[in-house]
């Protein structure tokens, strides 16, 4: 049967890497054609780093980098221990996928549409 | 007051300025490719030193390296903040050379250089995150806000504390609506502008003097 592939990864799987090895996980799985959903996302700073692993994973052949999905962050007000070590954000739901294969139709602060290609 | 005295105030001094606050605060450019970075760089350098950062283009990915421009002064309602303006690559989660290809009828050489560079680009954008004291965030008014880099971008920025505006950019053009950027980012400050056309950007100077300086 033809199809794609979604690998829904919880958070305590998420949670239980190291950041470079989260990062590795991802990338790995979209890689290889996977669309990953992570039931608690990723911190905006891994966020950042995800990017740049991405971009240096780029061939410009069979990889051309990832489409991430997930809602702009609740507005919370953090307690003053959580902005001193940088936890300002809780993180949401997010999934992410590679850019030839995911693509963003509509998103919205709690909605997001997206459209999985079967293309080859 | 004795010369060790004014020795030792004037060391003090001297530590404490270097301490808490820099000569110039360097003010990162950030945003998507093709949101109008570095035609706002140009801008505010023609407005404060005469000069120009880089050239400008309609193909995205123009800036693939930073650039930097050190001792810009900016004067507004009185007073003056010196800043080092640094213009970055546009962010993006994914860089196909077919685009330049397809859509701008560059040969597939080029194309793949661009897409290249493009791509160390990003990784250089990124970097600078830990280099700069403020930040402008450029989002094109005529595009949805939400995008990927806007929602990274910000959230990173308040993950390592450092201050910022967004900038609605190309309200001269069709489409435009800065109003969707408030609403979206309603907790952060907007300032709607035309870059090209130089429109609103004394408003931006205010901004910045009140939240940078």
């Amino acid at each position: 049967m033809e199809g794609i592939q979604l690998t829904l990864v919880s958070d305590n799987r998420i949670s239980s890497f190291g950041k470079t090895e989260k990062i590795n996980f991802i990338l790995k799985h979209i890689k290889e054609g996977e669309i990953v959903i992570l039931e608690s996302g990723l911190e905006p700073k891994e966020q950042a780093k995800l990017i740049q692993t991405t971009m240096n994973e780029i061939d410009h052949d069979e990889f051309n980098g990832i489409e991430i999905e997930t809602y702009p962050e609740k507005d919370e007000n953090p307690s003053f221990l959580d902005r001193l070590l940088g936890k300002t954000h809780k993180n949401r739901l997010t999934v992410i996928g590679p850019a030839d294969k995911l693509k963003t139709i509509k998103r919205n602060k709690d909605m997001i549409e997206a459209f999985v290609s079967f293309k080859e | 007051m004795g010369l060790l005295d004014w020795f030792y105030k004037r060391s003090l001094s001297s530590w404490l300025n270097k301490l808490f606050s820099k000569e110039n605060a360097k003010i990162g450019l950030y945003g998507p490719p093709n949101a109008g970075k570095t035609t706002l760089a140009n801008q505010i350098i023609r407005d404060w030193s005469g000069d120009v950062m880089g050239p400008v283009s309609e193909i995205p990915h123009e800036t693939r390296k930073a650039r930097l421009e050190e001792g810009v002064e900016i004067e507004a309602n009185g007073a003056s903040l010196g800043l080092d303006v640094v213009d970055t690559p546009g962010i993006a989660t994914k860089v196909d050379f077919e685009d330049f290809l397809n859509e701008y009828d560059l040969e597939q050489d080029e194309a793949k250089r661009r897409a290249r560079e493009a791509t160390k680009g990003v990784v250089e954008a990124i970097d600078w995150l830990d280099d700069v004291d403020a930040i402008l965030l450029i989002m094109d008014s005529t595009k949805d806000p939400y995008n990927q880099v806007n929602v990274t971008m910000i959230g990173n920025m308040e993950a390592r504390n450092i201050p910022f505006i967004i900038v609605a950019n190309k309200v001269d053009k069709e489409g435009s609506n800065p109003n969707k950027i408030r609403e979206a980012f309603s907790d952060h400050p907007v300032v709607a502008i035309s870059a090209l056309e130089g429109e609103n950007v004394n408003e931006l100077y205010n901004k910045m003097i009140d939240n940078f300086g």
